[in-house]
């Protein structure tokens, strides 16, 4: 049986359907994350299963029991809040300890877990801080502290690292992973960052307009996204608009606004006349010097727009001759050099077969 | 010295006067009234002996003396005026602080657009005069008065002897009462309406119910808003002598009516000081420890 279970769950709120009909299972110990925009209802499927908000239909089961009805304080759900929520007149030992004191555990026992739970994320010298002497990396970790020691069945982040600079947001994902292998609790990270998702989760629900699009592993969504919306919400991507002209045993032929034609592995469900975009990640675009003019498959030749450089790689800005822009990410390997081509180089640009996918709309 | 710190001092200047002028010379004055002797017909006897042979003709006293503080603490009529006074400020400070809590709490968790408005309905009876506030509740608490018969008519049912609710220390505590309950409200709402609504959240999350999210998490972090509030009731109410006069009978009045007393009634400017600087020393202990209460308290929520 799975942890959590939502069947059906629908929320309106006026005229509005901020969650439609989702249906999820989370299982005991996973990383799992409601991934979307802002406004596609993963925060109130989040307040709905903390206890904040009610479904108007549906049900939430935690453990097979029906909880969609049970206040916040009576379930074994807690929550780490994007802002934390750390109380400011309480030290950091007494903000940890308040669960516990909230589900009347002796003080000699509460005085044991908090000092153990500050030792697991290493605040043990901030006992008696309070949270405005605190950096955010610390807030973050009484945050967590005092989330975990109750021992919850499910633990629920919103936006956990959203508030962190880049650097500590990568210790801290580290971190966290670490932390959860540890103390084996079910974490659920709400989040519309694509990296955070990527990077802390074993599977992932992305959400768009109140519905779930598409649910699997993070390398599952990235390289083979269920549609045009989650292709293109979840990293860079080539976008060409294309429709099916053909359909055989093995192959799909695209017609391609601009470019042409071109066959791709046949994919389930695809039949002629269907209206989509033919997608291709940037990393996945070769791009070659016009004299190594090979026979490459899916060549097509163009001059360098725009490029970006960010250190490690460079991203370019390719126009096609046929007018259709397209961009290309080389990793900057060989040391000393800061790119490969200049604005106005004449290049090739090709990809694999099984690198382009056709994507409905 | 740069343009700021002279257009700060040029700026600070009149107030600065203003305050020396009519605080500080005042409070002065009476510290030296008070170590002096009461003339014969009102005001002060001479410091020194006249050159003329008027001082025999007067009551013959002169210069400074201990003499009122003797008189002071030689009677324990005073010490025990000071302690009624001080349960009264008391009493109005407890009563005002639990009926104000709800009405902040009440103001602070509705919508911003009620807000203002709300906080104008509290300040609203500020409008009118001060006295004739008063005087209304002589006629509500008026032997005559709807209010008194309704009372004094359940007190017949249960068979118990009917009341004067009027000239007594009860209508002492609704005048005072009354008349300060915003200025706990106000201190209480603006310190209520800076609390993160998220921290109700986490605090409910984690399994608090509604009376240990009050205790734990809205009453704590509301007690420099009580501490404020507290010293704006409880210092007034200790100097206050308009309610009592209008509202109390003979045997409730306050350190304020004894000093105002001391200098439209007997005439008596020395003792009428040392009585004030009584009070004000007692006023200045009195906020001195709660401030220290409420540093000690609140340091960290800050």
């Amino acid at each position: 049986m799975a942890l959590l279970e939502l069947r059906d769950v629908t929320r309106r709120f006026g005229d509005f359907t901020a969650v439609d009909c989702v249906n999820l299972s989370i299982e005991a110990g996973e990383l799992f994350t409601l991934l979307g925009p802002s406004g596609c209802g993963k925060t109130t499927l989040l307040r709905m299963i903390a206890g904040f908000d009610v479904p108007d239909s549906g049900q939430i089961l935690l453990d097979g029991q029906d909880i969609a009805n049970t206040p916040p304080e009576k379930r074994p759900i807690h929550t780490v809040f994007q802002s934390y929520a750390l109380f400011p007149h309480m030290t950091v030992a007494d903000n940890v300890a308040f669960p516990l004191k909230m589900s009347g555990k002796t003080p000699a026992e509460i005085k044991k877990r908090v000092e153990k739970a500050l030792e697991e994320v290493q605040l043990s010298r901030f006992t008696h801080r309070f949270p405005h002497e605190l950096s955010g990396g610390q807030k973050q970790r009484v945050a967590f502290a005092r989330g975990l020691i109750n021992r919850p069945r499910l633990l629920l982040m919103d936006e956990p690292l959203g508030a962190l600079d880049a650097k500590l947001r990568e210790d801290m994902q580290r971190e966290l992973i670490s932390l959860q292998k540890e103390v084996g609790i079910t974490f659920v990270f709400v989040t519309h960052s694509q990296d955070e998702a990527l990077a802390l989760s074993q599977r992932i629900a992305v959400m768009n307009q109140g519905q779930v699009e598409q649910i699997g592993e993070p390398s599952v969504i990235y390289s083979h996204p269920a549609n045009r919306f989650i292709a293109d919400f979840i990293g860079k991507i080539n976008l060409m608009a294309a429709r099916v002209t053909q359909v055989s045993d093995n192959d799909m032929t695209l017609e391609i606004d601009q470019l042409g034609t071109t066959t791709l592995p046949l994919k389930q469900g695809i039949k002629t006349g269907d209206q989509g975009v033919m997608a291709i990640r940037p990393e996945q675009v070769s791009v070659h010097a016009l004299a190594r003019h090979a026979e490459l498959p899916h060549a097509h030749t163009g001059k360098v727009l725009d490029f970006l450089y960010v250190g490690d790689v460079t991203t370019y800005i390719v126009e096609l001759d046929c007018g259709i822009r397209v961009e290309a990410l080389l990793a900057n390997s060989s040391p000393g050099r800061a790119r490969f081509f200049e604005v106005g180089d004449p290049v090739i640009v090709s990809w694999t077969r099984e690198a382009a996918q056709f994507l409905m709309n | 010295m740069n343009r700021l710190r002279l257009t700060r001092w040029l700026v600070s200047l009149p107030p600065t006067l203003f305050l020396l002028l009519f605080f500080v010379v005042p409070s002065l004055l009476m510290i030296v009234t008070s170590f002096r002797y009461p003339g014969e017909f009102g005001g002060l006897a001479p410091l020194s002996v006249p050159a003329t042979g008027l001082a025999e003709e007067g009551s013959g006293l002169y210069g400074l003396t201990l003499e009122t503080y003797r008189f002071f603490f030689s009677d324990i009529l005073y010490a025990e005026i000071f302690l009624k006074s001080f349960a009264v400020a008391t009493a109005t400070t407890l009563i005002c602080l639990v009926m104000a809590y709800p009405v902040a709490m009440l103001i602070a968790r509705s919508a911003k657009k009620y807000r203002n408005l709300m906080v104008l309905l509290v300040v609203l009876p500020f409008a009118s005069n001060f006295l004739i506030r008063i005087y209304a509740w002589m006629i509500i608490l008026g032997p005559e008065s709807t209010f008194s018969h309704l009372i004094n008519s359940v007190l017949d049912v249960l068979g118990l002897e009917p009341v004067m609710l009027l000239f007594s220390p009860f209508a002492v505590l609704v005048g005072t009462v009354y008349v300060h309950l915003p200025f706990m409200i106000l201190p209480l709402y603006t310190n209520l309406e800076k609390h993160d609504p998220v921290l109700l959240d986490a605090a409910q999350d984690l399994g608090a119910n509604r009376w240990q999210r009050f205790w734990r998490v809205t009453w704590p972090q509301s007690l420099p808003g009580v501490f404020s509030g507290s010293a704006l009731v409880f210092i007034p109410v200790l100097g206050m002598f308009a309610i009592p006069d209008i509202l109390g009978g003979t045997g409730d009045i306050l350190i304020g009516n004894l000093i105002k007393d001391q200098f439209l009634g007997t005439r008596d400017w020395p003792f009428g000081s040392t009585l004030s600087i009584m009070l004000t020393l007692a006023v200045l202990s009195v906020a001195g420890l709660a401030t220290w209460f409420a540093r000690s308290r609140t340091a960290s929520s800050n």
